[in-house]
This record gives structure tokens, sequence and C-alpha cells, in this order.
């Protein structure tokens, strides 16, 4: 069972830890980065694979160098075998398509694996969009909005329950083949209901600190020649989101214009996926082969 | 039946009976699993606690776990005296000799730093031979064949797991024995309540005021009418840096006098011949309970259902030799017992015969003689009876009486001091209460020190407690509510007390047709899992789920 969980490092909201230059930018050099809280949850459902279905988990995350350490706290909660870091100066300032198209093909240079998991939502950006995104460019299927997995590995299949349009009080099952696609929800509950995985929990936890102080050794850096994209579909360049300003406030966390979309109204899908449709089939084009 | 998860050992509980009988079981290269419900082992249990170790034994903790006393103790015994006490007088005794009898050593602990250390040790070495101790699952019951024998045990947290033999080690209110038809909870006249505040002093203070050197420790006992007419005693033991100060009572006396258990703990801490070791400083850094059982009426002779096997408090082994506990050191020593009985039988190829050989070697060992000392049945028959103690405490009282203590003088020190007749002395009001308060009232000396101590009230004791509650799922549930059934425990509760709102029982007037009705209420949050109220009131009683509930730093 191979697991790869796609992690993110946020500037730190906490108070006292922002720094803003007097235009009101943030500071990123001067804010520390930490994990993307809610990718916790994507980490703790693939410690949950590990432990239950044994096998390897992989942690990607694309950003600046700095990252690494995100990437370490990563491996230590999840319990992670290898480390992947894309990192390039081209990819600065990629907004979460340009990501997406990236980290899709990374995935690709790894090998798919059997089970992706990403994080509801970042701190920063706030779009949820990086994890689907990158799902429908690897054309897996996908389940949002996860509280509870399950494998059955001899079938090649993934239960989940899952929060129907992300509300606590509506729970569905849903079902997929593996390879699929998970988004993980801050409401997610692992569960080890046999003692031998509770006893294998407790040896992981006991030596991850320990065993991720050498992250660097299982750390791979990749730029975008590594994972054969074109530097015209990603950073800055290839981001069709144009941020026109950000307010200087930082709790909570910056909040995005977000148009909501009633998928069954043809009219206006029709105008989101004209408005999406030059960019897909540049995706497609950049993480081909 | 269906496929379940299986281990060949299943230990349930991590205290001192349990971490033997895991240490002896993963010695004989059994595959054992250990379930503790505590967040961490000694989370949920308090002793006073001094743990011997007799010299008689077969087993004892540091056979087992050899730095047992650099880690996990607090200090060793070095002093022990008994305390009659009557009004301000007080007549002490020496009773390091009945302290020496049978005796290598004996050390304060306190069960937070002990049961931790152990639970360490036991899942290092349970490890090893593929299995381990997991924290925060909770056994509920025993898991049974379709032919109704037992088969493993099911749990909160888990699915139901199977092993070869299960080892309940899980204390006095114990679900697994319960379960097993072996212990009933009905009759509060096998039962003590113990009730214990942990004291916050400097070590330089302590070796001041007990005279001690830093490996020195001392053990005080209480008894006479500073309790009124509960049949009981007090206890205040040397930690390291803290003092361990409780009580001891007969829950049926406690629930006869409807005494309130935390004024019994005040009366003994604001007594004035305690303020030359408490001083003025009182700082209180815990507040405990829990039941104890009397072995001398409840250690089954039998403690074992198929392949159940019941050691420590769970099987009733928990010995009053007069003033001294000893209930730890009879859980290591069944916990061995119960191990060693197992493997021995399944290396004979009948590992069914485990429980009955387990059973022979508590009897051959001597364990069952300490438990159920035979003259105590005899005494019992005669002392024990009401109209018996009333001649005896009248004649006690008598002129006659008090020429005899006097005349018996400084030959009281040395009776009081015989382990044989502390072992059997009648469960009744005599040796107590009257013969404490008599000794006292004539032999004794006036106390001249007046207690500055201002304990806590019961609210704030409460107040300084970790939970962390398991909302909307009450562990407890009252049956029956009436007054006649479950009244008991507004006093008996040692969280509760007539007129507080804030404890687990509350009385309520409720009003129906014109008539006044008295009502039980019941709140678990302040719960701090004694089991009284299992005994004492109409209850469907079990302990919260893992991790749930109260949370002990100091025990
Ligand atoms: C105030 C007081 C003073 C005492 N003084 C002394 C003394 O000085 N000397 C002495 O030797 N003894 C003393 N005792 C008695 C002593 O504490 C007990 O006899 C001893 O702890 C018994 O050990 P045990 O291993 O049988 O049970 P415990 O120590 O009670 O351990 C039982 C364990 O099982 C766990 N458990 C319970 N139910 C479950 C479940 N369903 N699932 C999973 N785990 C479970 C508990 O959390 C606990 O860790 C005193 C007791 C009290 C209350
Ligand atoms: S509610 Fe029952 S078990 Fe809980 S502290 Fe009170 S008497 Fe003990």
């Amino acid at each position: 069972m191979h697991t790869l969980v796609l992690t993110k490092g946020v500037p730190d909201f906490r108070e006292g830890k922002v720094s803003f230059d007097e235009n009101g930018h943030l500071e990123r050099g001067k804010t520390p980065t930490v994990m993307n809280p809610n990718d916790a949850h994507a980490l703790q459902a693939a410690l949950q694979t590990r432990v239950r279905h044994d096998g390897r988990v992989s942690v990607m995350s694309m950003g600046p160098p700095g990252y690494k350490e995100v990437l370490q706290e990563a491996m230590a909660s999840a319990y992670a075998d290898d480390l992947y870091l894309v990192s390039d100066r081209e990819m600065a300032a990629a907004d979460t398509w340009a990501t997406a198209i990236t980290l899709s093909a990374a995935i690709e240079e790894l090998g798919v694996p059997d089970l992706v998991f990403a994080g509801f939502k970042t701190a920063d950006g706030e779009t949820g969009h990086t994890g689907p995104q990158t799902c429908w460019c690897l054309d897996m299927p996908m389940i949002t909005h996860a509280v509870a997995l399950d494998v059955d590995e001899k079938a090649g299949r993934v239960r989940a329950r899952r929060l129907v349009e992300g509300d606590i009080a509506e729970v569905e099952t849903v079902e997929t083949d593996l390879p699929a696609f998970v988004v993980v929800d801050p409401e997610f509950e692992p569960s080890y209901r046999t003692a031998r995985d509770r006893l294998t929990l407790k040896q992981l936890r006991a030596t991850a600190r320990e065993r991720a102080e050498s992250y660097e050794d299982v750390l791979t850096v990749w730029d975008h020649a590594d994972v054969n994209v074109d530097p015209d579909y990603i950073g800055l360049d290839g981001s069709p989101t144009i941020v026109s300003s950000v307010d200087p406030i930082p709790k909570p966390p910056a909040e995005r214009e977000a148009t909501m979309v009633d998928p069954a109204n043809e009219a206006e899908m029709r105008a989101v996926l004209d408005a999406m449709r030059p960019f897909a089939s540049d995706a497609a084009a950049a993480g081909g082969d | 039946m269906t496929e379940h998860e299986h281990y060949e050992a299943v230990v349930v509980g991590a205290g001192p009976g349990g971490a033997a009988a895991a240490a002896t079981l993963a010695r004989y290269g059994i595959e054992t699993l250990v379930l503790e419900r505590g967040v961490e082992a000694g989370s949920k249990n308090v002793s006073g606690g001094l743990i011997y170790a007799e010299q008689s034994a077969p087993v004892t903790v540091d056979d087992l776990f050899p730095d047992f006393r650099e880690e996990a103790a607090e200090r060793p015994v070095t002093r022990y005296y008994l305390h009659n006490v009557a009004g301000d007088r007080v007549e002490t005794f020496d009773l390091g000799r009945l302290h020496d009898h049978d005796t290598e050593w004996a050390d304060a602990v306190l069960r937070r730093k002990m049961d931790s250390w152990l639970e360490s040790q036991v899942h290092e070495m349970t490890s090893e031979t593929g299995g381990g101790l997991l924290t925060g699952i909770r056994a509920n019951g025993l898991l049974r064949g379709d032919d109704g024998e037992i088969r493993g045990v099911t749990t909160d947290e888990l699915d139901p797991i199977e092993a070869d033999v299960v080892i309940a080690a899980d204390g006095v209110a114990s679900e697994l024995a319960r379960d097993a038809g072996l212990m009933d909870w009905e009759d509060p006249g096998q039962w003590f309540q113990g009730v214990k505040a942990v004291v916050d002093m400097p070590a330089e203070t302590i070796n001041d005021r007990f005279a001690l050197s830093e490996d020195e420790g001392a053990a005080h006992l209480f008894s006479g009418d500073l309790f009124s007419d509960v049949r009981g005693g007090g206890f205040l033991y040397t930690n390291r840096d803290s003092l361990s100060v409780g009580t001891v009572f007969h829950l049926d006396s406690l629930v006869a006098e409807e005494a309130e258990p935390h004024q019994l703990l005040d009366a003994l801490l604001t007594h004035p011949l305690l303020a030359q070791w408490i001083g003025e400083d009182y700082r209180e850094r815990e507040y405990a309970a829990k039941l104890v059982p009397d072995s001398k009426k409840v250690a089954l002779r039998e403690p074992h259902a198929g392949r159940l096997l019941v050691v420590g408090d769970a099987a009733g082994q928990m010995q009053a030799q007069g003033p001294i506990i000893k209930g730890m050191n009879h859980a290591v020593t069944a916990g061995a017992l119960a191990a060693e009985a197992y493997a021995q039988a399944k290396g004979r190829g009948k590992p069914d015969r485990a429980g009955r050989l387990y059973a022979k070697k508590l009897r051959e060992e001597g364990v069952m003689d300490k438990l159920r000392p035979r003259g105590y049945d005899l005494v019992r028959t005669v002392g024990e009876r009401d109209d018996v103690t009333e001649v005896v405490d009248s004649l006690l009282t008598s002129r006659l009486g008090r020429l005899g203590v006097r005349a018996l003088g400084g030959n009281l020190e040395r009776l009081y001091g015989s382990p044989r007749l502390a072992a059997i002395v009648p469960d009744t009001r005599t040796p107590y209460v009257t013969l404490p308060t008599v000794i006292a009232e004539e032999l004794g000396t006036r106390v001249t020190e007046t207690s500055r101590v201002e304990p806590p009230s019961l609210e704030e004791r409460i107040g300084e407690l970790t939970y962390d509650t398991d909302v909307g799922n009450p562990h407890i549930v009252l049956v029956d509510d009436s007054y006649e059934a479950s009244g008991a425990a507004i006093t008996a509760c040692p969280v509760s007390a007539k007129g507080f709102g804030g404890g687990c029982y509350r009385e309520e007037l409720v009003r129906t047709n014109g008539h006044e009705e008295r009502l039980v209420s019941l709140d678990t949050q302040p719960c701090v899992e004694c089991g009284t109220c299992a005994v004492v009131a109409d209850t469907e009683w079990h302990h919260p789920s893992g991790g749930k509930g109260v949370v002990f730093d100091e025990g």
C-alpha cells in the first residue's frame, strides 16, 4: 500500500507571529512557516492506512526550501518514509491551479500511489481548490470531506464516510476503486479497532520524533525540470488568478470572495467551464508525460 | 463464533496485580496483551500506601522489577507508631515490632508514579513476546462462546479479543469478576472506604518535622474517638516531598453513622496531634478515594471461572491486619501465581487446569491463610455479636476495665504489636473506638499544640481534580432513585454531602399530589470512581470508557 500526503506550509497566523511590511504585504521571510493546520488530518488518515495496511507513506509539498521543516513535522506525525519538496524559483507565487499542475506532474514522477490524501483548505489561501484540482489533473476518483476511512486492500476499494456538503449533521458512506484521492475533513477521526493496530501505532509514535530528526536522508528536492513541467505553465506566469489586494487582517486568515455556483444551473456551470477551459487543455499538456 | 483477534493471554488492569501477572507471563515467553483503562497506569488508582515485601511471600514486587524501590517508591518506612486518641489525650505505641514482623522492606508509594513506571516496564517486557500494554482501553465484559464459556474480553474501544487465559486484575469494582458471577456488590459490611489527601511539603521540612534523614520514612496510625463512632482509622505516611494523610473506614459503619468521609478526613487533618507535622502552611495536592475489599470476608477461595483467573482487589485479596493494610503486596503475589499457574498448566498440556492450580498455589504458599485467617471465623462468631460488643465495651469503659488498662500499661503496646492478634481482631467498635479511647483516657498525655490547618472545602477539592468527562454518557445510572434505596450515597459518596449541590448525589424534595417525596439525583461529573455507590445505592455501575473520567496525578 502506497499513500501520499500533500501538505503545505503556511505563515504562522498565531498572534504575534505574523509580520507585514509597510505596504501591508505579508513578510513571509519574517513570518515563521508552519504546517497548514488542516493537513494534520490528512496525515492522520495516512498514518491510519500505514498502521492498518502497512506499506509506505510519502509526503509531498510544493514551496520554498523553508518548507523542509514542514515536511519534517509531517514525517513525524505520519511516520512517513520519504519526503518530496517541489521547489523552484520559477514556481514562486503559483496559484492553486499552477500548483495543482505541478503537483500532479510530481506525483506522476513519483509513481501514482494507491491513495492520495490532502487536507481541507489551507490557512493562507483558504480556497480549498488545490486538492480537487490536483486530483482532476491526475484523473482519479475523489472523495471529499472524508471523516472516516476503510480500505479493502484485496478488493482494491476504499470506503469512506463523508460529510454531505461539509455539514456535520449529514453523513453518507461512499466507495470507490483505488487509486483514489481523498480530501480529509477536519472532523476526520482515525479508527483503530484491534489491539495489534493500537500497539503498532504506539510503537510508531514512540519513535516518530527521533526518526524524523534525520528527515534530510529521505528528502528529495525537485525543480520544474525534474518533474517535466514547462515553466510557462507554472509560477506567476501560469497562474490565472489575479490578486488585486489583500487586507492586512491576519485574523481570521485571509478570505477571498467565493462565488457559489449551483451545479444544477446550466448557464452558471457553462460560464465556469468556459472560464476554465483554456487552462484545462494546457494542464493536460503539462502533466501529460 | 466469528473470527476474533487472538492473544494467548489478556491481562485487564495495570495496577500491581496486573503488572505482576503480565511480567510473569512475559518471562514465560507467553504472548500477553495488557489493557488499562486510564490514560496512563496509575491515573485511576489510589492507595495509602505502603507496599510491603513480606519475607514469607513467594514473590515480591522487586523480584519481578529489580529497580522498583529506586525508581517507583518514595521513602522506606523506618518508624511505625499507633496513636490512641481521646479528645486531646493521646497515648502513642511504637508498633515497630508489628511492622517489622515478616517484613523484608516496606516503602511508601504514590500510585501515579509507581504504576506508570510499572507500565513502561511491563510494556517493554510484553512487547518482547509479541504483545504489549495499551492504555485508554476499558474492558466492559467477558467474551463468551456460543456454549457460554468464557473466550476472552470485550471492550469499549476495540473489537472483541479472544485469549487462552484472561487475568482480571481490574481492581476493587471489578466488572469482570462480577460478569463471571464471582463477586457481587451487595453487602457494605464486606468493604472499606479509603479517602486520602496528598499534602505538599518540601523534603527538608519532612526530615525536620519527623526527625528523619533523606532515606528514612515514618508511618503514623490513628484510632480512638476522633472519628466519633465510625469504625476505622487514620494514617499519615511520609513521601519524598509530600505526605499521604488518609482514613479507612468500614463502609457499613460509614453508612450507619451517616458520616461524611471528607469531614472524617478533616477531623484527622485538623487534630492538634497532627499540628506538629503539618504546621500552618497546609497545601493539598490531591483529594482521592477508593473502596477497599476486606479479604477476611470476600477473598475468593476459588478466584477463577473457566479461562478467567482473578487477582488482587478484584478477587478481594486485600488484608487489613489490624492497622496495617496489605493489598498491593498480595495483588503482586497473586498476579505472579496466577501467571505461573497458567504457564505450568499449559506446560502439562492442560491449560484448562490453570484456575484450580492458581487457587492451590494461593493455599500452599500461605497467601489464603493471611487473607482469611483461620482464627478470624471463630472470633467473628463470638466477637462480632452485637450483644458481646455491648458487654465488652461497657466492661472496658467501666472502672474495672479502666483499672485493667492501667495495670496492663506498657504491656498493651506489646499486645498491639502481636501480628497474630492483629490478623483476627474482631470487626467491631471495640478495637477501633472503645479500646483506643480508654487507653488514651487512662494512659494518655495531653497534646498542647493547636491546629491551624484549614482543609479545602469539598467544592475546592473537586475543583482541583482533573476530569475528562464523557459528556452525555454517564457511567453510573441510578436504577432506584428513592431515598430508601439510594439515599445512603449522599453522605457515603466521598464527593457528595448533605446540602451540597456540587457533588454526585443530591437529595431532591419533590411534591406530588400534595405530599412531599424524598428522591435522590445523580450527576457523575465529579465522580472519583471509588465504587462506593455500586454497593450502597441501587445503581447500574460501570467504569467510564477508556481515558474518560477522573485523572489522578498523585494517587
Ligand atoms: C486509601 C487507601 C489506602 C490504602 N492503603 C494501602 C496500603 O497502605 N498498602 C497496601 O498494600 N494497600 C493499600 N490499599 C489497597 C491497595 O490500593 C489495593 O489493594 C491495590 O491497589 C490492589 O491492586 P490491584 O492491582 O488488585 O488493583 P488496582 O491497583 O486497583 O488496579 C486495577 C487497575 O485496573 C484498571 N481497570 C479497572 N477496571 C478496568 C477495566 N474495566 N478495563 C481496563 N482496566 C481496568 C484500573 O484503572 C487500575 O489500573 C489502600 C487503598 C486505599 C483506597
Ligand atoms: S458517584 Fe459513586 S463511584 Fe463516584 S465518587 Fe461517588 S460514590 Fe464513588
